[in-house]
């Protein structure tokens, strides 16, 4: 995995509660073996009328919305379902970063397991975010910060681990292989009590 | 004084977490489906790397498997080409990997969180993990039992350990008995409608209490099932004599002087007295009402015969009604109904097939009312029809389907058309949930039976 340290980017919003993952991909777009190219049918339902051309007033629609790597949205955002198929998609889509008062569970932890940073904020930040889209905001992994066009700066909780993995580019997997001898160990000490 | 999930936790630390780094924990059972896999699978080829622990790996394939007799048994091509790729692919996995699956014509096949529980491979005090986020369902046999994504999938297949922070506990205590016509399903919507959606970010809940204890098995795991939905990874519920009757004589449960050995185990699980959650809940289950729901997520649910809340200036209220095509303020019963769809891992069981039977015996379904009717698995639909339920659903006009997840994700061709109403018993409302457009109620099986017959929101309790 490549290290992640800042993200300097103008903000997308979708001020939407509750965005699910059935609405960041949908379930017939999960027949898929691979992880690839997803990013086109990152949030379709909303992305694109029943004709199939692009609803102009949806957000990403929009030309500002351009190169934009990170995407602003209501709380609870990425409930639902454990399909990693939803970070997928938002990184193949150009998203390195998801910024929400609340973001749920396992879509966090699968975020960064794929590069994309979820940013928790706290309410007025999160406010402040959704009512100026467009901003150009700076996320920097090291000091768990965001900071405003303002200069002003909302630190935001990263897991110390997952941090770590982010700033070096570890892979957690290689993390795991390394413990192996302990995991052997575990297993010996299980079966000789049960 | 520990409750019973710091029990569990404690007892698979592999390496304790610190400050620095979570905790390595073990996974005893890891169950796979043809969705969240293959790209897992296809890390551990790029790696050259096996499936270390086949032993504690078991593959089902229900997501995005048909339930059409002629594509499950027939020799019909699966009508879905990148479906079939996936079956295929999870069967090829398989064989390359040395997993095994129970493939498309087993009669052991069925949803991943039905099968496990049947075959009595999820037991109390064990850890188990699906790349799906209702294995929370596993959790009503005392298990410790979360969903992961698929890079957390490939973690388990090659080590069997997860790296995981432990989550707070959040306690749940049930008094009062469940009305008449009010089933586990309109409980676990009640709950949710009270702690929220979000209500338990970052917390496993147990589940206990008077009302916890006198459920059956099939209705702990709707509640476990559901826990998910109130944004929980997982809920518990302590095992007891019920545990242990489920359990007993199940084809992969310990058998002879295991099983006792296992059972005295087991009774050292219960969060002892004394100890507390992080948070606790106290619910009164005695005022419960058939549940349903009006929006587009699980909270948003009401007693059937209430009203829909008024949309004042919430817009994520605002938002759902136009979605679902209802005003604020309106009564929900007596609207109409275009599908019923009885099935999921959340009420595909026999007691929820014999409870909607119940309902349907001697009735027809109302005029243009399609209802599908999808088991959790060969051995429940073996079941059902042992006892002739099939013929009660198939002479009320019901379609009667092989197992799996079905209209439930409407991954495998079964879907609901634009803008129709769905009342199911499912678990997720979301919008286009069940295809595009479609407008899904959750409810209880014997609510979405009565709703069939009427062919309108009705209230179960008139037809019992
Ligand atoms: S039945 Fe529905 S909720 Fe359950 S595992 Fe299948 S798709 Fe998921």
């Amino acid at each position: 995995m490549e290290p992640v340290k800042t993200l300097r980017s103008r903000t997308v919003v979708l001020a939407a509660s509750h965005i699910d993952t059935d609405q960041i991909i949908p379930a017939r777009f999960l027949t898929t073996t691979t992880r690839a190219g997803l990013g086109r049918q990152l949030f379709t339902d909303w992305r694109y009328g029943p004709d199939g051309a692009p609803r102009p007033d949806f957000a990403l629609n929009r030309p500002e919305a351009a190169g934009c790597a990170i995407l602003v949205a209501g709380r609870n955002f990425g409930c639902g379902s454990s399909r990693e198929h939803a970070p997928w998609a938002l990184v193949d889509y150009g998203f390195r970063a998801v910024v929400s008062t609340e973001i749920a569970d396992i879509f966090r932890s699968n975020a960064l397991k794929n590069g994309l940073l979820p940013v928790v904020v706290d309410e007025a930040t999160g406010r402040w975010l959704i009512e100026h889209p467009g901003v150009e905001v700076t996320v920097d992994v090291e000091t768990t910060t965001l900071t405003l066009p303002s200069g002003a700066r909302a630190r935001f909780p990263l897991e110390p681990f997952a941090r770590y993995c982010l700033l070096n580019g570890v892979d957690e997997l290689g993390f795991l292989l390394v413990q192996l001898p302990r995991i052997e160990a575990y297993e010996r000490r299980k079966t000789a009590v049960s | 004084m520990r409750t019973m999930f710091q029990k569990i936790w404690e007892r698979h630390e592999v390496v304790a977490e610190t400050a620095d780094t979570p905790a390595v924990l073990y996974v005893d059972l890891h169950l796979i489906h043809e969705v969240t896999s293959p790209q897992a699978f296809a890390e551990l080829a790029a790696r050259g790397l096996p499936v270390r622990r086949t032993d504690r790996t078991l593959g089902t394939l229900d997501h995005s498997t048909p339930t059409r007799t002629e594509q499950v048994f027939g020799g019909a091509p699966i009508a879905i080409e990148s479906a079939a790729r996936q079956v295929r692919a999870l069967e090829a996995n398989s064989a390359a990997f040395g997993v095994e699956l129970l493939g498309l014509r087993s009669a052991q096949r069925g949803i991943v969180h039905v099968i496990g529980p049947e075959l009595g491979l999820t037991q109390p005090g064990t850890t188990i993990v699906c790349g799906d986020s209702h294995t929370s369902t596993h959790g009503a046999f005392g298990a410790l039992a979360f969903g992961i994504g698929t890079t957390e999938v490939g973690h388990v297949l090659a080590t069997q350990c997860l790296l995981q922070r432990r989550p707070r506990t959040l306690g749940i205590e049930v008094s009062g008995r469940l009305a008449a016509g009010v089933t586990a399903k309109d409980l676990i919507l009640a709950i949710i409608g009270r702690i929220g959606v979000a209500g338990g970010t970052g917390h496993v809940i147990e589940y206990h209490g008077e009302t916890i204890r006198a459920l059956d098995m099939d209705e702990r795991m709707t509640v476990c099932n559901m826990s998910i939905e109130a944004g929980a990874r997982a809920g518990m519920i302590a095992p007891d004599e019920t545990t242990y009757a489920y359990l007993r004589r199940r084809a992969r449960a310990p058998q002879g002087a295991d099983w006792e050995r296992s059972l005295e185990a087991w009774r050292e699980l219960p969060t002892d007295p004394g100890a507390r959650f992080d948070r606790e809940v106290a619910f009164d289950a005695s005022p419960v009402e058939p549940m349903i729901t009006y929006g587009t997520n699980p909270g948003m649910a009401i007693p059937i015969s209430g009203r829909v809340p008024a949309r004042g200036d919430d817009p994520v209220l605002a938002r759902a009604l136009a979605y679902m095509g209802l005003e604020g303020g309106e009564p929900l019963r007596d609207r109409p109904v275009n599908v019923v769809f009885l099935g999921s891992c959340t009420n595909s069981r026999l007691s929820d097939l014999r409870g909607a039977a119940r309902v349907l015996r001697g009735r027809k379904l109302a005029r243009g009312v399609r209802m599908l009717v999808v088991p959790g698995s060969q051995q429940v639909k073996a079941a059902a029809e042992a006892e002739g339920l099939h013929r009660i659903f198939l002479e009320a006009g019901a379609e009667w389907r092989e197992s799996g997840c079905s209209m439930c994700i409407g991954m495998n061709g079964d879907t609901v058309a634009r803008g129709e109403y769905s009342v199911s018993t499912s678990n997720r409302n979301f919008e286009w949930r069940q295809g595009a457009g479609s407008r899904t109620l959750l409810a209880s099986p014997l609510t979405a039976a009565a709703c069939a017959v009427r062919g309108r929101i009705t209230d179960p309790r008139e037809l019992l």
